[in-house]
């Protein structure tokens, strides 16, 4: 119906944003996921995060300059973990695109972009918080939701609770 | 002008018609030495503050505040929840005193007393009827504005005892408050201690009373005196730390001021003192610009409403009322006005009611030497 | 810095130098909540003050966080709903309302016309009573409390007609994913409309009272100002980017459900009032769109399709299962844009990842920025204007 028209546009107007993403980074981001529900693509060269934020919210034909929200995802069967971004041109264009980015289980890290988004500066400390992967670059990095001493990242998939906190019996 | 002659009082009821009568004779009754009588005297106005203070003050203002918020108020304990106020006394008798460990126990001990004799001692020289004064000072007025201020102190005592900073910060508060807002406020009592040319409570009364009721009283002698009636009225709200000034203890930013860290008895304490000087300078007003005791009912020709409504029973009835009017009123403001922040609070003492209140003193001084 | 207070040269204009000394002493650590009055529930803000200006504000959370994306990694799709309503309590219609969004644009179903209607009913129903809450409140910040009872008073109607037509007062579990609950009861339209024309005029009443207040304007206008670009760097959404003057509003902007078809505007400040941005703004916002989610009642009231062959399950699935993928679904809530982001495996009936985007978290985020160099007063008025539910905070 008319729904899923507007729907396809918004599909074609995230692959126009894609496309002058990929000619300004090339290898270093993946191939556009042109799905209808939620259009991404996903950062291929970790490090360059940071850059392809900036440039993303500062090129004059993209101006994704609202990050509508940032969710930290576990991929147990890739053995990584990840991040989700939303983002939306607010006012300038009507374009919104996801960026997926990952980084290995055990040890690995993502690029903060908490200096390009203040969204994002609060949103890594709650993925952080939840996954465990720190943010390089990021000013605060604590955790957030949970205390400072809590044990483990609770949304990994393999969370195991601890068995008693400060003395309190943990699962009830 | 200032011995005018003591109106010709009715006498109501089988008592003495001089000046202060009850209260002299109150004074020197001492069986066996003891000085039984003043201690009366002392004991008259405390009774009438609990009484009022349990009565009008806190069940009032409930039902009042009710009133305007479109709901009941207390309705459970007893006819119309009348009873309430005792209900609550009697909780905060049985609470437990908690004195916080790391408290200053003296200073705390001593906050709420010195607060509640602050506000207390002023009752001695407010002129309750033609025939009622605790001590007929010739300062009264002075000694009133005066004794307030020890408010201040016990204030301060309560604050910085309690070892807590939201009391710290209420208690400054209210101190760079009270002590600012002391000065417009005696400006003004000084306008109508001017027209008098008196400082004698008893005797700024009398110079109000006449056959004309009302238009004897100093708000309605001269146009200026409005002005100083007005400030002082603004300027007392914010000496008992009453809405819009109540930052002291604005509930919303400083939990509860300087008696956040108070319970049972000694909040109740607190309580009392704030009430008893919300009638104390609504009294002190009624007293300066409206005539204290005196009837603001007219001789109409052979109707002698004036006549009828003086005594010194009526005397008391007139200053209750004119008191709990202004209290309404202090509590309606209360009730509809948000509160004013700390700087806002300094520039209207400082920049608006002290240059205002000494014009109003200089035109003042003007129309008692060139108007007659 | 600290101790004996320092010198410092600031230009006056062009030719007048003034030395100053500063009277500063040592800083003073203050920590506002979890148990305060005025952190709307359990925030804790720790302050750095000198006397009573606030150099720094750090927002501590987490005092009420109750696990929101575990649990839904271990329940069904129709069984996140009730915990949904948990997260913003005051606007629990609106937060059922984006997951459901969220999860019919995965699942691709088509709902009955009808069901669309009540659901917008009730969710600006929820507004105004969130809205409610919100001006009430912070009445009460700024030591107004009369606005606060009448607020509650008119809340009290709109909670009673919910209750009516959902069974609960706050905590609903009215919106399911593909329909309702249950169809509203016989009389109920005529029952929302009664309660509009009685509240048009109670709400120009609290207008009168709190908006048109000198000492409320005094406390609000100028105080804690928030340009547009640095509330879109934000991610600031709802009354809050509208208080900064951005017109954007998810109903109009990112449409669902029947909203297209309704006709309403989207309030910002003109300037004339308040200060671009600033805390009066946030408030104005809000006061006007009570206005027109009483017109977008009446609006759905008159279109509202009968009840023939109307069943509000019918579109409801046995069991959901969306296809593998992910969706990212939000909606207007009263406090500004509430997201989810939903990825599922094709195979389980309980989503890989739930993650909600808190309107509340996000607005909040910029706390530390706006509370340097206020007073304490206008911290309150600021976090009095954001408008924060911790519930939806901490999830």
């Amino acid at each position: 119906m008319e729904e899923g028209k507007i729907l396809s546009n918004a599909v074609e107007e995230s692959g126009a944003a894609y496309a002058v993403i990929h000619e300004k980074f090339g290898e270093a981001i993946s191939a556009f996921d042109d799905n209808a529900t939620m259009p991404f693509f996903e950062v291929q060269d970790t490090a360059l995060w940071t850059d392809i934020a900036l440039f993303m919210r500062d090129h004059p034909k993209l101006k994704f300059n609202y990050m509508a929200c940032l969710s930290g995802v576990d991929y147990l069967e890739e053995g990584k973990l990840g991040i989700v971004v939303n983002l939306e041109s607010l006012g300038v264009f009507s374009h919104r695109i996801a960026v997926k980015v990952k980084c290995p289980r055990d040890g690995g890290s993502i690029p903060s972009v908490a200096g390009v988004w203040h969204t994002a500066n609060w949103h890594e400390r709650e993925a952080y918080d939840m996954l465990g992967m720190p943010f390089d670059g990021h000013p605060d990095m604590r955790r957030i939701l949970c205390p400072d001493d809590w044990e483990g990242w609770p949304l990994r998939k393999d969370y195991r609770v601890q068995e008693s906190y400060h003395g309190i019996k943990v699962p009830y | 002008m200032i011995h005018s002659a003591l109106p010709q009082f009715s006498m109501p009821l089988l008592m003495g018609n001089s000046l202060n009568a009850w209260s002299d004779a109150l004074a020197g009754f001492s069986p066996a030495g003891l000085p039984v009588g003043l201690l009366i005297i002392a004991a008259i106005p405390l009774v009438f503050i609990a009484l009022y203070a349990l009565t009008y003050g806190v069940y009032g203002e409930r039902k009042i505040s009710a009133f305007m918020q479109d709901r009941l108020g207390p309705m459970e304990v007893g006819k119309w929840g009348i009873l309430q106020t005792l209900a609550d006394i009697l909780k905060l008798l049985q609470k437990e005193d908690i004195v916080p460990t790391s408290a200053d126990k003296f200073l705390f001990v001593i906050g709420p007393g010195v607060l509640f004799v602050g506000s207390f001692l002023a009752f001695a020289v407010l002129p309750f009827s033609p025939a009622f004064i605790g001590a007929n000072l010739n300062v009264g007025l002075f000694f009133a504005i005066g004794i307030v201020s020890l408010e201040v102190v016990g204030i301060l005592a309560a604050g910085w005892g309690s070892n807590n900073k939201w009391s710290l910060y209420g208690a400054v508060r209210s101190v760079a408050q009270i002590v600012s807002y002391e000065i417009p406020a005696a400006i003004a009592l000084l306008c109508g201690a001017m027209m008098a040319g008196t400082l004698d409570m008893q005797q700024i009364t009398i110079q109000q009373s006449g056959p004309l009721g009302f238009a004897h009283f100093f708000l309605f002698q001269s146009p200026i005196a409005w002005l100083p009636f007005l400030i002082y009225f603004i300027a007392s709200l914010a000496e008992v730390n009453r809405a819009p000034f109540d930052i002291p203890e604005a509930e919303s930013e400083l939990v509860a001021g300087y008696f956040t860290e108070y319970s049972g008895m000694k909040f109740a304490v607190i309580f009392l003192a704030e009430y008893g000087s919300m009638f104390m300078v609504s009294a002190i007003i009624s007293i300066v610009f409206l005539g204290g005791w005196n009837s603001p009912l007219p001789n109409i020709g052979p109707l002698a409403l004036n006549d009828m409504t003086t005594g010194p029973v009526w005397g008391a009835f007139w200053i209750i009322s004119k008191g709990f009017f202004f209290i309404f009123i202090q509590m309606w403001l209360r009730w509809t006005l948000p509160r004013l922040r700390v700087d806002q609070l300094m520039y209207l003492c400082w920049k608006v009611l002290t240059p205002f209140a000494f014009v109003s003193f200089v035109l003042t001084a003007i129309w008692e030497i060139y108007v007659p | 810095m600290a101790g004996q207070g320092s010198l410092r040269l600031s230009r006056k204009s062009d030719d007048v130098v003034v030395l100053e000394k500063d009277l500063s002493t040592e800083q003073m650590v203050l920590s506002m909540g979890p148990q305060h009055p005025s952190t709307h529930g359990v925030l804790r803000l720790e302050c750095l003050t000198d006397g009573e200006i606030i150099t720094e504000a750090e927002p501590y959370l987490g005092y009420l966080h109750r696990c929101f994306e575990k649990h839904c990694e271990h329940v069904d799709y129709p069984a996140i709903v009730p915990y949904t309503d948990r997260m913003d309590y005051l606007a629990g219609i609106n937060s059922e309302m984006a997951y459901c969004v969220a999860v019919e644009k995965l699942l691709d179903v088509e709902i009955p016309r009808r069901v669309e209607f009540i659901r917008v009913i009730v969710s600006e129903l929820n507004r105004i009573a969130s809205h409610l809450v919100a001006i009430g409140t912070y009445a009460i910040d700024l030591g107004a409390f009369t606005p606060f009872l009448f607020c509650f008073r008119d809340r009290e109607h709109i909670l009673n007609m919910l209750e009516w037509a959902t069974g609960a007062r706050m905590l609903y579990n009215y919106i399911w994913v593909g329909g309702l609950a249950y169809d509203v009861p016989a009389g109920f339209n005529e029952r929302v409309l009664e309660f509009v024309n009685y509240f048009r005029p109670k709400a120009l009443e609290l207008q009168q009272l709190l908006t048109e207040n000198e000492i409320f304007v005094k406390r609000t206008k100028g105080v804690g100002i928030m340009p547009a670009d640095v509330a879109i760097n934000y991610g600031w959404s709802g009354p809050m980017l509208r208080g900064s003057g951005v017109q954007w509003d998810l109903r109009r902007n990112d449409p669902y459900s029947i909203y297209p078809e309704l006709d309403f505007a989207v309030p910002v400040p003109d300037g004339k009032l308040s200060v671009v941005g600033d805390c009066l703004s946030r408030h104005l916002v809000r006061a006007l769109e009570i206005e027109e989610s009483l017109k977008i009642i009446e609006q759905c009231i008159d279109k509202m399709p009968g009840t023939e062959g109307f069943n509000p399950r019918a579109a409801v699935p046995k069991r959901v299962r969306p296809k593998a993928g992910e969706v990212y679904g939000r909606a207007e809530n009263p406090r500004g844009e509430l997201g989810f982001y939903i990825q599922s495996d094709g195979k389980s009936t309980s989503p890989l990842r739930c993650k909600a985007r808190s309107s509340c978290f996000v607005n909040l985020s910029a706390m530390k920025d706006l509370s340097r160099g206020q007073l304490i007063p206008d911290l309150v008025a600021i976090i009095g204007s954001l408008d924060i539910v911790l519930g939806e905070v901490d999830r």
